[in-house]
This record gives C-alpha cells, structure tokens and sequence, in this order.
C-alpha cells in the first residue's frame, strides 16, 4: 500500500499465519486502526466518526421501522402512527430516525465546509472530495425518498414538486417524470419505488464510503496546515503523526457522545422541532399546503432553485432554477480543479478566508431564504446568494490562487504542532 | 356532500396557510400548561377532565381514530383503571368487520372517526398545528415559552369574539386564533358547557386548558416515557462523556507534553 510509512500487521502464531494466507482480514482491520494519523488535528476532525455513526444508526433504526409499517397510499400514514403508538419503543425509533437524518445533514455539512476551510479537496485527494460529493448526492435523495414514506401532506407534496423539477427538463421532462412517478401522478407506484430505494441507497452509500475511507487511507489525512505528513522512513512519519487508535478513536468517541448529548435532548424534549407539523396530517391530492418546504438540508439549494425568476432565451425559468440547484453542487465538486492556490490550508490565505466565511454566512442565508414564502425580497436575496454561491467555486478560487499572498506555512506537521505544545527543556522527546 | 368537502378542504387550506406564512395575523396566546419544558408531566386529572369535555362536546362531531380505548389506561395518560375504560368504550358504536355491522366499543377497539365530514379527526391535531414557529420562522416560541399545538387548540376555542358572517352558503365566525380570522366551526364550548365531578372550575378558559391538554396526549400519548428517556440518556451520555474526557486527556498527555 502507498502512503505513510508505518509497522504492519505481522501474523504470529500457527492460526494467525493460516488465516493471513487465505484471507488477510486481521491484517486489513489492524493496517486501517493503526494508520498513522496526524498529530495535529483539530476537533473539525471529528465530523467522519460522527457521519459513520450515523449512517449505522439510521441502518439500524430504518430496518426495524421497516418490519412495522406498510407502503400503501391507504395504510402507510397509519402504519406510522401504528408504530408511534403500539410499536414497542416504536417512537423511540421513529424519532430516532427521523432526528438521526438532521444530524446526518448537520455533520455532512460541517464535514464539507471543513473539507473547503482546510483544502481538503485539493491534490492528490480529489478522488476523496468527488466519492463524498457522490455520498452527498445519495444522502440527498435518500433523504427526500423517505421523507415521503410517511405520506402526510409534506411526503406527497414534496414528491410532486421534486419530481415536477425533473419535468421541467426540455423535450424528455414529462416522459421522465412519468417514468419516476410510475404513472401521471404521484400515487402508489410512487410510494412504493420511493420505499424501495429509500431501503437500497443507503447500501449504496456504505460502499462509497469504504471506497471514501480507501481513498484518504491511501493519500493519508490532510491535516489544518494542510502540510503533508514526511514520509521518506518510517521514523520521518512518526513524529508527524500518531496512529488512529486508540489516540483518534478515543478523541472522536468523545466529541461524538457530547454531540449525542444534544440530540438525545431534542429526541426526549422536541423531536418534532426539525419536521413539519402538516406531515401530521395525512396526505390529500386535493387540498395544497399554500407553503410547500422542504427539509431544512435542502433549503439552501431549494432557495437556489427558486432564485431564478427569469427565462433566458428559449430556456423557461423553472428549467433553470434545476440547473442551477444541480449546478450549485456540481461546482463544489470541480473545487480541486478551480482553486488555483499553492497553499492547501486556509489558515495561511488572509484574502481566502473572508471569502470562505462570506460563503458560510451565504449557506445560513440561502436556508433561511428557502424556508420563507417567494415573495417580497426573497427571491431577489436568493438572486445574489446563489450569484455568490457560484462566483466562489467559479471565480473567487482562481483568481484568489494567482493574486493572493499567503502567510508563511509551518515547514512540518511536527513544527506545527511543537509551537502549540512546546517540549520541555531537557526532557527526552 | 360535495359542500361539505369543499368547506373541509377550505378550512384545512386555510389552517396550513397560516401554519407555514407564521400566522401573523392570529394571535395566540401562551397558556402554562404542566407537560411543557423536559421535566413536564402531564396531570392525569387534567387529561380525564379533557376527556369528559371531548366525549360531551368534540365527539359529537370530532373522531379520535388513532386512539385506542385500552391507551386511557395507561400510565402518563388518563390512567383510568380497566373497568372504567370498559364502560366508557361501551358509550361508543364501533364498525365490526366480521359482523358487517355496528357494535359497541370494546377497549381494543379505537376510539369512532369524525362523525361530520368537515370535522377534522383530533387525534394528531396538537401536532399538525404545532407550527407557528414564531418570529420569523425561527422557532424561538417553541423554544422558549414551550408553545405548541396545545395552544393552538386552546386559543382556537377561547378565540371566538361572537362575529358571524355568511359565505357560499356557510356560516363563518370570527376567531382570533384561526388563520385567516373566520372558522367554520361554531363556537363548541361556553362557560359551564360541562360539570366536572371533581368540582374543577367549568369556565370556558378552564375547560378549553383540559381538553386541549387531553388532545395533547392523544397526538403524544409516549411524552412522558419519551421525556424519562430523553433525561436518562443525556444523564448517562454526559457521564459517559465526562469519563472519555478524563480518558481523551490522560492519553494525550504524553503527545502534548503535558505530563
């Protein structure tokens, strides 16, 4: 295996030796706990353990939902409250689940502005960056798939607006809407295919992310200096870094129980505060909410869709505002092409920085434009938030890159890391 | 029958614009109920007296058909002993599909579906209007003052300012909570409507508390095993997490030179 130089798994005794011939398994999970990990990570780091978790959990809490309730237009919304009341712990689990997606979204998200802030997308880890944007993209869907499995007024409303975007596609639109929908209209072909991807994707998603975890395995983390650890011997490395376990098994597992601290809480005290109080009210093909939102992860990009008001050309408004909510993710994805800059770090580049924290406030300020009606300003806000949103990844990055002067970067991780915790005088280390 | 549809699918259209546009133009007002904040509880006796106004006065029109007879029984509920809940589901004609007729209620059985076709089922009304989360959108009513569809009831039935006017044929009355401001719900309770066998006061403030607090635990009937958890868990979290800081520090001591 590439990468930093580190002590491998040496089977030992007669069974060890045995086994390591046929089916190196021992070795795998040694060789991935012990990776060597920089020494200076910061609590930024910790947002990976906390994704893993969740996906674990929402596995596991959706596969005992699943054994409860029953995808069918006339049963589904009973087959719900079925579970919230006679299901033992059955609102345990569906509070659980339905919380557990906020908290996916709430760590994609810091794990993603992490990945921007510390040019973790950059050389050689672009395959890192583009498996997780694939990972997003799945967790989107899957995400909207399941919210429509309770069939209140959202699930079903939702599901019409969504899939009517893919309608609003020239030419192919309508015959591909109908080939989503299985039919002219959502209804119970449409909760059924949702149900069964909705149970498909997040498999799907397990294996992005050991493909993810193979990938910066491979390149090694990247690290808030954004300096690479030395790998030319094996001792080089060792003062960059430390192995993964138990030093960030142990740092993550604790910042992970605080934050579960948090959403227990909201599970016990307010686990409606996150969802919509029409999805409490069963679906109805004739009576519109006059105020269709969709989840708040979405608000940002749904504030992006609806930013478009305009038709350019021959192109009508609504096909654009689909383009530019995919687009507005398709850009991230190219951000290891488009940022120019030599230095990795954010923490170095003073003219990088303001321009990152203004992309952070656009992202709060594109949620909550999501979340109001589309009227008044917003629509306008939406305009320059989404203007925004695209000159970062499009202009800002390049040019940033080519006239910026950066700070003075740390020659080593060690370096680094030694003027955070200076070594005694005289001690051996 | 169609009338009766449209007036329903109007009051419904009207209630969820309000609900998302964070009804400016109603007002709602801030009762204290006892189940709110992490270490609420509901007060049994509250929700029995709810109960009475729900079978006298909402039942007549209103159904409750996710509520099961047996779930009065249970603990952080009304908490009725086993042969109270059988008589009182004996009050009710259920549907029998083996007997293809109707019977009187067993308490397996759930509670009856709205008698009137306009009348909203209530048995998830205090969280289907659990959504003036106010100002701005933000939630912060919901945060701080613990404001929920419990409120949202209860200011509906206290809401009334006694104006009438006609509309397609329907009578709409004047409520200060409803959005839009006309309902198409009589007023159904005034002072005294019921009397309580416990003497409680029977002013329309009071009763509008009870059964609103009643409709609270029939959208929620788990809130309180849902709250004992949630306070067991973040209390076993936080210890878990004060050991795995002890832990996290004592491992990294070395690294960091700190020993």
């Amino acid at each position: 295996m590439a990468g930093i130089p580190h002590d491998h798994y040496e089977p030992k005794t007669g069974i060890e030796k045995w086994l390591h011939e046929r089916l190196p398994v021992v070795s795998l999970v040694y060789d991935t706990l012990m990776i060597p990990t920089p020494k200076n990570l910061n609590w930024m780091w910790i947002w990976g353990i906390v994704l893993t978790f969740c996906l674990a959990l929402q596995i596991v809490t959706g596969i005992i939902l699943v054994m409860h309730y029953t995808p069918h237009v006339d049963l589904a919304f009973d087959s719900v409250e079925h579970i919230m009341r006679d299901v033992n712990g059955g609102w345990a689990f569906r509070y659980l689940h339905a919380n557990g997606a906020s908290l996916f979204f709430i760590a994609v998200y810091a794990h993603m502005f992490r990945g921007l802030y510390y040019g973790s997308y950059k050389a050689p880890r672009e395959i890192t960056w583009i498996v997780g944007m694939l990972i997003y993209l799945m967790m989107m869907a899957t995400g909207f798939l399941g919210y429509v499995l309770p069939w209140g007024q959202m699930s079903f409303w939702g599901a019409t607006v969504i899939t009517g975007l893919f309608g609003a596609i020239p030419g192919v639109g309508g015959i591909l809407q109908e080939w989503l929908l299985g039919g002219p209209a959502v209804d119970n072909a449409t909760l059924n295919r949702f149900f069964s991807l909705h149970y498909l994707l997040p498999f799907v998603i397990v294996g992005l992310v050991a493909v993810h975890i193979w990938a910066f395995h491979t390149t090694g983390n990247n690290n808030p200096t954004g300096v690479e650890v030395r790998r030319k011997s094996k001792a080089e490395a060792a003062k960059d870094t430390v192995p993964f376990w138990p030093y960030y098994v142990i740092k993550d597992l604790f910042a992970l129980v605080v934050i579960l601290v948090i959403f227990m809480a909201v599970v016990g005290f307010m686990p409606n505060y996150l969802g919509h109080p029409d999805n409490y009210i069963p679906a109805n093909a004739l009576v519109t909410p006059a105020h269709i939102v969709p989840e708040w992860y979405y608000l940002p990009f749904y504030a992006i869709l609806r930013a478009i008001t305009f038709d350019v050309l021959f192109l009508d408004a609504k096909f654009l505002g689909v383009l530019a909510m995919f687009g507005a993710i398709a850009v991230m994805a190219l951000a290891p092409w488009t940022d120019t800059s030599p230095v990795r770090s954010g923490r170095y580049r003073p003219m990088f920085k303001v321009a990152f924290w203004v992309l952070g406030f656009d992202f709060m300020l594109l949620m909550w434009c999501g979340a109001q009606p589309a009227e008044g300003l917003i629509p306008l806000i939406s305009l320059l938030g989404a203007i925004y949103w695209f000159a970062y990844f499009l202009v800002i990055l390049p040019v940033l890159g080519w006239t910026e002067k950066t700070l003075p970067v740390p020659e080593t991780i060690e370096a680094d890391f030694d003027a955070h915790y200076p070594p005694k005088s005289g001690s051996a280390k | 029958m169609k009338k009766l549809l449209l007036s329903a699918a109007v009051a419904f259209s009207m209630a969820t614009t309000a609900i998302a546009g964070g009804g400016e133009d109603t007002h709602i007002e801030d009762f204290d109920f006892s189940f709110e904040g992490p270490f609420g509880k509901f007060d049994q006796y509250q929700l029995q007296r709810g109960m009475q106004v729900y079978t006298e006065v909402c039942s007549a029109c209103h159904g409750l058909r996710h509520v099961a007879f047996r779930t009065l029984g249970d603990e952080g509920g009304p908490h009725l002993d086993a042969d109270t809940v059988k008589a009182y589901a004996a009050n009710f004609d259920v549907y029998d599909k083996e007997l293809d007729e109707d019977r009187s209620a067993k308490p397996s059985d759930k509670f009856p579906g709205s008698a009137l076709d306009n009348a909203p089922d209530l048995s998830l009304m205090a969280k289907a209007r659990a959504g003036f989360h106010g100002p701005n959108g933000l939630g912060i009513n919901q945060i701080v003052k613990g404001m929920g569809g419990a409120e949202y009831i209860a200011s509906i039935l206290t809401g009334y300012t006694g104006e009438e006017k006609e509309e397609a044929g329907t009578t709409l009355y004047k409520n200060t909570a409803f959005p839009g401001g006309w309902i198409a719900m009589a007023p159904p309770l005034e002072d005294e409507a019921v009397e309580f066998a416990d003497g409680h006061k029977n002013d329309l403030h009071h009763m509008s508390e009870d059964v609103s607090a009643f409709l609270m635990w029939t959208a929620e009937p788990k809130m309180m095993a849902r709250q004992r958890i949630g306070l067991l868990s973040v209390g076993m979290l936080l210890l878990f997490g004060v050991l795995l800081y002890l832990t996290n520090k004592k491992l990294w001591r070395d690294i960091k030179r700190k020993g």
